[in-house]
């Protein structure tokens, strides 16, 4: 430990208070009971998909397409967990089988 | 109490993704914060309170001598900032939740978000309870993650290269399902391409609030276009 015992809660909490706020921001805006307005409620509508298309591309953020392996085993797992998903429709099939090829494709196909 | 098992029992396979991924994940933060020589107690500790997947990693390094308060407040502001939109969703969700709200708020990671967006109750199961029991599930695999990874991380010997993915594959997934059960696609495709774009010019450490911003202008001005048509 480089800090004191004391210090460390410190920065701990103080972490965790400024992730609470940018989670209840928006709950601290728009208090319920309070009508919200209707461009809040048409954002809260859309934007799940477009942010869940977000995290997509960060979780592949690390993906380098100009050098060795170009991104191929990301693509590849990335595409049989759509083919799985669009076949069998089922959570666990998919996650578990685009895991599994991936890490065969990573630790066998494509070591660094 | 038969209500919270049921709830329980209905929300334990729609998180099961995220118990992969965050066990994991959670393992490679305490293996992380133990080399800075905070053993399993402290890890334990933050993913209680704090609980924020990639800013705990961020997190790591804001415990060396000298670190000024200000700057980890605004390097987690930074980190986090994302989330300041999550809860837009959750307005409607989270209502009459009572006492039960504010832990929902609290622990709106990007895993328990996108499996709160993705997912229903099924028929005769209390939806807040579902929900409730969803984020619960989720922080104590978090938790329970970064405790292993703090006692005994170095005994695992399998190689566990590329487990990460699960959570890659559980965003994919989800994606898949709201494009398979919606016709409008453009909110995705938005999300998508100002995330992409961004990354592109902003880089891989700045480029989720730039994306975050255009994602919002673009749907701001998709909503012009559209109640103008409908006005038409």
């Amino acid at each position: 430990m480089t800090l004191g015992v004391g210090e460390s809660v410190l920065v701990i909490l103080l972490i965790a208070a400024v992730t609470f706020l940018t989670r209840a921001f928006p709950f601290l805006v728009f208090p319920s009971g309070k009508p919200v307005p209707r461009t809040v409620k048409y954002l809260g509508e859309v934007l799940p998909s477009a942010v869940i298309g977000m995290l997509v591309v960060y979780c592949l953020k690390g993906v380098t397409p100009l050098t060795w392996p170009y991104g191929i085993p990301e693509i590849l797992a990335v595409a049989a967990v759509i083919g799985l998903h669009v076949w069998k429709r089922n959570n666990l099939i998919s996650i578990c089988g685009g895991t599994a090829f991936y890490m065969v494709l990573v630790q066998v196909f494509f070591c660094k | 109490m038969k209500q919270w098992k049921n709830a329980l029992r209905a929300a334990f396979p729609c998180t099961i993704p995220v118990l992969m991924g965050y066990l994991f994940a959670g393992m490679a933060f305490g293996v992380l914060f133990r080399s800075k020589g905070y053993h399993f107690g402290w890890a334990a500790l933050m993913s209680l309170l704090v609980y924020a997947g990639s800013m705990q990693f961020v997190a790591v390094n804001f415990f060396v001598p000298g670190i000024s308060l200000l700057s980890v407040a605004f390097m987690t502001l930074m980190v986090n900032i994302r989330h300041v939109f999550y809860g837009l969703s959750m307005l409607r969700k989270f209502e009459g939740m009572g006492k039960k709200k504010l832990y929902m708020i609290f622990s709106l990671t990007d895993e328990t978000y996108s499996l709160l967006c993705a997912s229903e109750p099924p028929h005769g199961v209390d939806r807040g309870l579902f929900f409730f029991c969803i984020a619960l599930l989720d922080q104590l695999y978090w938790i329970a993650g970064s405790m292993a990874g703090g006692l005994a991380g170095e005994l695992i010997t399998f190689d566990t290269t590329g487990i990460d993915f699960t959570l890659t594959a559980l965003f994919v997934v989800i994606f898949v399902e709201q494009w398979l059960s919606t016709k409008n696609h453009w909110p995705a495709l938005i999300g998508l391409g100002a995330a992409g774009i961004c990354l592109v010019i902003f880089g891989q450490e700045n480029f989720i609030l730039p994306s975050m911003i255009v994602m919002l202008c673009v749907l701001m001005a998709f909503r012009k276009k559209e109640t103008k048509g409908e006005e038409a």
